[in-house]
């Protein structure tokens, strides 16, 4: 590994491109701990996103009109406003007005934290998306199969957990890996509010190193590999949910 | 059926619309414990919509439906007890697509009846080898024949353990060769006792299984008798035409 480390010295040494994140270790953990600081932030957006959507999409076919109205509102919302409008909105916005606690030492802090805050604000914004996203899977569901379901004794939401989600999923998995590949990306605005993931430390490493056009490089790689990775995996749960005689 | 005897299924006067369309307009019958009751007619005299409101997938405007002495025209309605005694298989099958046969007839009694997992097991398997489709336990619905997905649909009605069947059109779909073994799966079941209403085109195979026949045209039942009275006697002109183009 050292000689591997020291050979991107030796590369700065005899062409000037100077990767200071392999051989220097203070970039070097920079870059890991942003690097890892996506990845969570793509895992817990990714999660919470979902969940948003398959709630959303339960409740935009409520009996009751002010329910679905409240979905309604909530998709123009989020869906209608710039992602980093959100997040500003909720950082500063809504952030200054919660009530502040005092933390370990007696200083009062905010309740939520700048990546906190970023987890909730894009999976609302991608969330908003998957309630569409599954609502369409949920719409080409054919009625029939709903209903022999409620034939044998299913009621609305044992319906939609063990019939028609499983079958909506499949239909609109497609929207569904094009708006993930997209939250990936977006998580690059969480910069705005300092939270050190990738861009971030990017930006503070080029502004110590001066290296920038090599770091810019470097990170646009980082995100192919990264959304490549994610797209894999959504091929597998494709695959894995594939079934003959279901058009996918 | 002796005249006494308590009727499984009563309807009195029952009356359903679709907006401005009248479908049934008076509809009263009974099926008594183990009787096989064919209902033949037109399309859009409101032969589904009977069986349909039977197990209150669409509710009534009027009249009765007295299922095991339990009103389906109740606001009341637990429609989960209902459903456990009325199975219903439909023309276009209407299987689970996402999983395998045997899955499809285990699914409702372990989701809905919450019985022990492996009981269930057993029995589907049970019950696919009595709709002979042993060996296609593992396949799923898209893997097999129109007749085959039938019968898995039978069997998956037949695992709630239901006291009556309604079979809607359930051969109308499938192909001349296919239809007779879903037919014979229907005759095993109504040899066995078990109470069927068939809404069927199928003429001769109501005449063979049919306890009683039904005529239905533009929401009423026009006139009703055993097979063997039914086929050669009907008196009423709209009867004696349908029969004349179908048979």
């Amino acid at each position: 590994m050292e000689a591997f480390y020291e050979w991107f010295r030796w590369l700065y040494e005899a062409t000037g491109i100077n990767l200071t994140i392999f051989y220097d270790a203070f970039d070097r953990n920079r870059m890991i701990s942003g690097f890892w600081m996506t990845v969570r932030l793509c895992l817990l957006c990714i999660f919470f996103s979902i969940v948003i959507g398959v709630v959303g999409a339960w409740l935009q076919g409520s009996q009751l009109k002010w329910t679905r109205r409240a979905v309604h509102g909530f998709i123009a919302l989020f869906r209608d406003t710039p992602p980093l409008v959100q997040i500003y909105f909720f950082y500063f916005g809504l952030g200054a007005l919660l009530p502040r606690v005092d933390n370990a030492f007696g200083i009062p802090e905010p309740i939520l934290t700048n990546v906190q805050w970023a987890v909730i604000s894009l999976s609302l914004f991608a969330g908003a998306f998957n309630v569409e996203i599954f609502r369409s899977g949920i719409e080409a569901v054919p009625k029939a199969t709903v209903e022999a379901a409620e034939a044998l004794g299913y009621s609305r939401l044992r319906a939609y957990i063990h019939v028609v989600l499983p079958l909506a999923v499949r239909i609109c998995l497609p929207a569904l890996n094009n708006n993930i590949v997209n939250l990936v990306k977006t998580t690059t605005l969480a910069y705005a509010i300092a939270v050190p993931e990738m861009l971030y430390v990017t930006k503070q490493i080029w502004s110590d190193a001066t290296n920038v056009p090599e770091m810019m490089v470097f990170l646009l790689l980082a995100y192919v590999f990264l959304v490549g990775c994610v797209v894999w995996v959504m091929a597998r749960i494709e695959r894995w949910l594939k079934v003959p005689g279901i058009g996918l | 059926m002796p005249e006494s005897a308590v009727p499984l299924l009563r309807l009195r006067d029952v009356h359903k619309r679709f907006g401005a369309v009248e479908v049934l307009k008076g509809v009263s019958f009974d099926v008594a414990m183990g009787e096989v009751v064919c209902i033949i007619g037109p399309s859009g005299s409101g032969k589904s919509t009977i069986l349909r409101c039977i197990n209150a997938l669409v509710p009534i405007e009027s009249g009765s439906i007295l299922v095991d002495g339990q009103e389906v025209n109740d606001p009341a309605l637990d429609k989960l007890a209902l459903r456990r005694k009325v199975g219903m298989v439909f023309q276009q099958y209407n299987l689970f697509p996402h999983k395998t046969a045997l899955q499809n007839v285990m699914m409702a009694p372990i989701h809905v009846l919450k019985q022990d997992r492996k009981a269930v097991e057993e029995r589907a398997w049970a019950l696919l080898k009595k709709v002979r489709l042993e060996g296609k336990e593992a396949s799923y619905p898209g893997e097999l024949s129109g007749g085959q997905q039938q019968r898995v649909a039978i069997a998956r009605s037949l695992a709630m353990n239901p006291e009556l069947m309604l079979f809607d059109e359930v051969t109308a779909a499938l192909d001349p060769e296919t239809v007779k073994e879903v037919l014979v799966t229907i005759r095993e079941l109504a040899e066995e006792g078990m109470t069927c209403i068939l809404v069927t085109h199928e003429m001769g195979f109501a005449r063979e299984i049919g306890d009683h026949i039904y005529f239905t045209d533009r929401g009423v039942i026009v006139e009703h008798g055993p097979p063997k009275t039914f086929f050669v006697e009907a008196k009423d002109p709209r009867t004696r035409q349908f029969l004349d183009q179908i048979l």
